[in-house]
């Protein structure tokens, strides 16, 4: 052992104890790699602080990473997160309203002949249609390719069963709209007639599974929050979206229609019962739902598609008179807001589901990465080498 | 062409990586980062679009004397001592796939041999297999835009070639061949393992799942949590006909609700 090379101390070599060189100029360093870049970093913290904090830089002492029965693999979580966008919530409300007016405007049309809020209810539903096709789109990773949705029909995929709804609901939805434009500019003739009521039927048809299939959607996926909840989800949604078709419509003018009004009272109702069902439902799997961003989100959403409008709506009834259209505003913005809170909270509920490890690999809720950590003694030191 | 499979045994797993720098060389997979995670020599946390083998380094510093952390010179197979294991993950190419049957584009298929195999002239990235695989194994490349894993080296199995994983493995941890004949080499491995003495060897394997089996089974020691490998994994096509039941009573409520609104309103 006494061959070992001396090294002299730091100190010695600074005080010029080495014979000097002339290196000449210091050439300032400049890291190409990213790795070499972080590491430049850490120097630099560790110079200016004495200390180091980052992602894999654990004080001595502090508790070993581990990969056990109790900590899952380090924590990573299993399930990938959801990779959609802004543009898929949005188009869960978008097309949950759209859905949901298509069936409202076949229903003033045939029962309620209110043909005024008939037209302007299909033109809604064409509107939300159209948007709906442009987000599903934009949020594709190969959007010249959004045409692809239509080579297969698959019943055991609900996007691709979702897929075929929107370009039947689309297509059928534009067809209503347009033999409406017709009978307006060239009269009911037989043809128009005939055509126009078959395009009617067929986007009511489509409407009533697009208006609540997106529960569906991620429902049947491996993200526990969403499916374990798959039971009430497409009723959840179809109730939101019903709850924005009538919200906007009634925003457009028709705050004094009394068929919208009781139909922002059911799906209120629903929504409220919603609200309690999943407030009542204390398995940990629905924990993103209550706590967190994802939770308030969905809290506060429910709350203004649920009870908010439900008291607004009873109160101002449909007299027409100036106040029960302020309340019926009131009700109908409340409830736009909510259902769009709705699906952005379920969406983030989503990603916060995901996020969670212990729930795909079973383990309990209140396991510690460090449960047997608690009297560890600190890591042994490197021993700092004695210098002659 | 025979279904074809990986069996690989993390008693044999040695951590050099080469079956993911051999699946990177031959697939051209991306680089994915020059990050330091701190959970042992894993700096890659999963597989994911850009790493399609992705070697685990399983250390649970449960020692003796209330030990924690790996101590050097422990592990290996001394079972009083703080364990260090090695397992390399992929895809397993479930027998029912949740990728496969979520594919709204028809873009993922089944190879004659078995594989599940994603083709990137078909994907448009809906990212729809990300949510539906419960291993989550596929992920959508931001920069592509397409979905990506493990191809089971589909373009060298149909030349007759093995994946290039398996190539690699210097110690044959990743065996591949034929599935049937994989699963009894499995059992047989277990019982060599359990007469020496280690008896926490097992087989993954979820058959009793609705995922029915995977094609790329594993050798682990210990639980398979610790591995990230999910207990009871799901298809998530089991939960359609409970949500299409529930669209149905919502289309119902909202058809009914809607006529009866409108003959109430008709003033």
């Amino acid at each position: 052992m006494s061959e070992m090379p001396k090294i002299p101390p730091a100190s010695a070599r600074r005080a010029g104890a080495e014979p000097q060189r002339d290196y000449g100029e210091p050439v300032p360093y400049e890291p190409e790699m990213p790795s070499e870049a972080r590491l430049l970093e850490i120097r630099r913290e560790a110079e200016r602080r004495g200390q180091v904090q980052g992602a894999g830089i654990r004080p001595a002492g502090a508790p070993f990473p581990k990969a056990s029965p109790e900590s899952g693999y380090y924590g990573i979580h299993l399930l990938k997160e959801p990779q959609w966008n802004w543009a898929i919530p949005l188009y869960f409300f978008v097309g949950g309203a759209a859905g949901a007016s298509s069936v409202i405007a076949t229903a003033a049309d045939w029962v309620g002949d209110d043909f005024e809020l008939a037209r302007k209810a299909r033109w809604l539903a064409l509107g939300g249609a159209g948007l709906s096709s442009a987000l599903l789109i934009y949020d594709l990773g190969r959007p010249s390719r959004f045409l692809n949705m239509l080579r297969v029909f698959k019943p055991q995929s609900p996007m691709s069963m979702g897929a075929w709804c929107l370009a039947a609901f689309a297509n059928t939805t534009a067809a209503a709209a347009f033999a409406d434009l017709v009978r307006d500019r060239f009269g009911n003739s037989l043809p128009v007639r005939l055509l126009g009521g078959a395009a009617r039927g067929a986007s009511t048809l489509f409407g009533l599974p697009f208006s609540n299939y997106t529960g569906v959607l991620i429902g049947a996926t491996a993200v526990p929050v969403w499916n374990q909840n798959i039971e009430t989800l497409p009723i959840h949604f179809g109730a939101s979206g019903l709850q924005s078709a009538c919200s906007l419509l009634e925003l457009w003018g028709f705050d004094d229609s009394r068929a919208l009004n009781m139909l922002g009272i059911g799906a209120a109702a629903y929504e409220t019962w919603e609200g309690f069902h999943l407030e009542g439902n204390f398995d940990r799997v629905n924990d993103p739902l209550k706590h967190g961003t994802s939770g308030w989100i969905t809290r506060i959403g429910g709350v203004l598609s649920g009870p908010v409008p439900l008291v607004l709506r009873i109160l101002g009834g449909s007299s027409g008179a100036p106040t029960s259209r302020r309340m019926r505003r009131m009700a109908a913005w409340s409830g736009v807001i909510g259902s769009l809170m709705t699906r952005y909270g379920w969406m983030r509920a989503g990603h916060a589901s995901s996020q969670n490890w212990r729930i795909p690999l079973d383990i309990r809720e209140d396991s510690r990465v460090d449960d047997r950590m608690q009297s560890k003694p600190a890591l042994p030191q490197a021993r700092s080498v004695e210098r002659a | 062409m025979s279904v074809t499979a990986f069996l690989t045994d993390s008693t044999l797993c040695i951590g050099c990586k080469a079956c993911e720098v051999a699946c990177k060389e031959w697939n051209g997979v991306d680089e994915d980062g020059f990050n330091w995670s701190g959970f042992s020599y894993d700096n890659t946390g999963a597989v994911g679009h850009s790493t399609w083998r992705h070697v685990k380094f399983v250390e649970d510093g449960n020692g003796p004397g209330g030990l924690s952390g790996p101590a050097p010179g422990f592990g290996g197979n001394a079972p009083e001592g703080a364990t260090w294991s090695f397992s390399s993950d992929v895809c397993k190419h479930c027998e029912v796939a949740g990728c496969l049957e979520a594919c709204p584009t028809g873009a993922i298929v089944r190879m004659d041999f078995g594989a599940v195999f994603v083709q990137p002239d078909v994907c448009n990235g809906c990212a729809y297999c990300v949510v539906a695989c419960p291993f989550g194994v596929v992920e959508k490349n931001h920069q592509d835009g397409r979905a990506f894993k493990c191809t089971f080296c589909s373009d060298r199995q149909m030349v007759g070639l093995a994946p290039a994983c398996a190539k690699a493995c210097p110690t044959e941890s990743i065996k591949f061949g034929e599935l049937d004949d994989l699963r009894l080499r499995a059992q047989e491995r277990l019982e060599e393992l359990h007469s020496r003495g280690m008896n926490d060897a097992t087989l993954y394997d979820p058959t009793e799942t609705s995922v029915k089996g995977i094609h790329a089974m594993f050798v682990l020691r210990g639980d398979p949590r610790s591995y990230n490998l999910p207990p009871k994994p799901e298809v998530p096509t089991i939960y359609n006909k409970r949500g299409w039941t529930s669209s149905a009573v919502a289309a119902g409520a909202l058809l009914a609700g809607a006529m009866l609104a409108f003959l109430g309103g008709r003033r």
